[in-house]
């Protein structure tokens, strides 16, 4: 499993990001991001996903993050206090599989091994 | 170039909100099986005589290529609206072709159609960058945490545009329309069953007073 900072996050386009996360699942990794994703990154992350899904290689991802919180103030947006990204989890959709998921608390299951 | 775009969009807006549009293009999204299909013939069953986009079915990805219908005229509240609706293939993170052989595919069609709903996917997140709304169509038995509900939302708001959550299959004895609306709040929302049309009369007011 792999833990990434928000920090390292920041730094990266968002291609870099899919890319990574993507060769991280793809040889069986759990990746944990500290601040997620944007909302457009996670559908581009979905849609990189579909091309890449091959019979008996790479079934695709779950992927969990909450659902997210609502639009900052009008005082957040000047004083540039924008809400971060929230805590993501994916992994290989055949071997992290969610088991319960609400506002505050994501369980999942993880398969390891064949 | 691009800021001479970007302020033509705005203008269009401006001028769209300005005469109340009358008219827009809606997508139908949601995870495989929610009822996006059932729920886009019913529409077209009440207002387009009788036309339709296309076999439900069981088995999930049965909707591989979107689907558009032009003109389909909306009379709720008493005004109307013009509606462009776009059945999308169901989104999910992922497919895997043995899910269909439990439902008695072989594994040849297994295979294809698991190919096809991967384009599918595809096809339905590259509409997402041409509509004026979307109806999130969810089956209200299931959990409504799935990533794909949380996607569409947060692009939608991300956008800026109109959204209006459809909690489906409220006849079935454990929906829980509720369980939808307590996960996002800050969205509306109609309880319906698209298969039997309860309730159906509150969702086209919603279309009319969220997309008109």
């Amino acid at each position: 499993m792999d833990l990434i900072s928000g920090e390292k996050l920041e730094k990266m386009t968002s291609m870099e990001k899919i890319r990574l996360i993507l060769d991280k699942v793809k040889n069986g990794k759990i990746v944990v991001l500290e601040c997620g994703l944007t909302s457009d990154e996670e559908v581009r992350l979905i849609e990189m996903t579909m091309t890449e899904i091959r019979v008996d290689e790479f079934s695709g991802i779950e992927i969990e993050s909450y659902p997210s919180k609502k639009e900052g103030s009008f005082l957040d947006k000047i004083f540039g206090r924008a809400l971060k990204g929230r805590m993501t989890v994916i992994g290989p959709a055949n071997q992290l599989r969610t088991i319960e998921k609400d506002k505050y608390q994501i369980s999942t299951k993880v398969s390891v091994g064949d | 170039m691009g800021i001479i775009s970007s302020l033509k969009e705005s203008l269009g807006t401006w001028i769209n909100r300005i005469f109340k549009k009358k008219r827009a293009k809606i997508g139908l999204y949601g995870p495989p099986n929610a009822g996006k299909t059932t729920l886009a013939n019913r529409i077209l069953h009440d207002w387009s005589e009788g036309e339709s986009f296309g076999e439900a079915s069981p088995i999930p990805h049965e909707t591989r290529r979107a689907m558009r219908k032009e003109g389909v005229v909306i009379n709720a509240n008493g005004s109307s609206i013009e509606l462009d609706i776009v059945d999308t293939p169901g989104m999910a993170t992922k497919v895997d072709f043995k899910e269909f052989m439990i439902y008695g595919l072989s594994e040849v069609e297994s295979k294809k159609r698991a190919k096809e709903a991967t384009e599918g996917v595809i096809e339905a997140i590259k509409w997402l960058d041409d509509l004026d709304g979307v109806l999130l169509v969810m089956d209200s038995t299931e959990d409504p945490y799935t990533q794909v509900n949380v996607v569409v939302i947060g692009n939608m708001e991300a956008r800026k545009l109109p959204l209006l959550i459809v909690a489906n299959k409220m006849d079935l004895p454990n929906a829980s329309p509720a369980r939808i609306k307590a996960a996002f709040p800050q969205h509306a929302m109609v309880p319906i069953s698209a298969l039997e049309g309860s309730n159906i009369d509150n969702l086209y007011q919603a279309i009319a007073a969220h997309f008109g």
